[in-house]
């Protein structure tokens, strides 16, 4: 193996630096903040950016200085940035679920209770399934 | 084969993910309520991803990848899976 490459060297180090500073970010938010609606910004926001800049730190070091292309860091990568706002969608609802069913059980954001949507239409989590659809529990 | 400046990033890089991980069992043993548990459970997958990556170059082989992407997929499946059974009472209806 050759020497270091102080280029190499300097942009790994500081992609790692970045990256645990970001995560470290996202999780004192996962912490501190006062309400769940806020939480979440910290892990699916800093914490998904921190791991991004890991994922590309790992992928420079075996480019640059172990000369190996790999792409596993970039699927997940890719993967996580797909599946980190449907988490963060899915946690939501299960939040404005547990609201509705006891307003005293959570503690609200500051923003409130969010206003029902316009018409006789529901959030998408307290509807029930409408007939014809699978779950509707009439064609079983 | 590494100069000065890499270990002590390595050294942070993996302080910061463990400092990050003690916050989430915290958050996890305390939330409040059950959407918190699930939030710090998915956090907890994520910076597990950071430190398998961290060791990965720590020691300048890449056989771990494979649990890094497993270990992505397996925790987005629990996390909806968690949630889908919170709001439907069934995870596949």
């Amino acid at each position: 193996m050759s020497g270091p490459v102080p280029f190499a060297e300097w942009l790994v180090s500081g992609l790692i630096v970045l990256g645990g500073a970001f995560v470290l970010v996202g999780s004192w938010g996962l912490v501190r903040l006062p309400s769940l609606m806020e939480r979440l910004h910290g892990p699916t926001k800093a914490s998904t950016l921190g791991l991004g800049a890991l994922l590309l730190a790992s992928v420079a070091w075996f480019q640059l200085v172990e000369g190996v292309w790999t792409t596993h860091e970039l699927l997940v990568s890719m993967f996580l940035f797909m599946t980190a706002p449907i988490s963060a969608n899915m946690i939501a609802k299960v939040h404005l679920h547990r609201l509705r069913q006891n307003p005293r059980s959570e503690v609200p954001s500051p923003a409130g209770i969010p206003p029902p949507p316009p018409g006789s239409a529901q959030w998408a989590t307290y509807e029930a399934p409408h007939e014809g659809t699978p779950g509707d529990f009439v064609g079983d | 084969m590494t100069g000065a400046v890499l270990p002590w990033a390595l050294m942070f890089g993996f302080a910061a993910v463990g400092i990050a991980l003690a916050m989430n069992l915290w958050r996890l043993f305390k939330g409040p309520a059950t959407a918190d548990r699930i939030l710090a459970l998915d956090t907890m997958v994520i910076n597990v991803i950071g430190l398998i990556v961290l060791a990965g170059i720590a020691e300048g082989s890449g056989t771990s990848f494979e649990a890094a992407l497993l270990l992505a997929m397996v925790g987005f499946v629990g996390t909806v899976a968690y949630c889908k059974f919170l709001l439907r009472g069934d995870i596949i209806e």
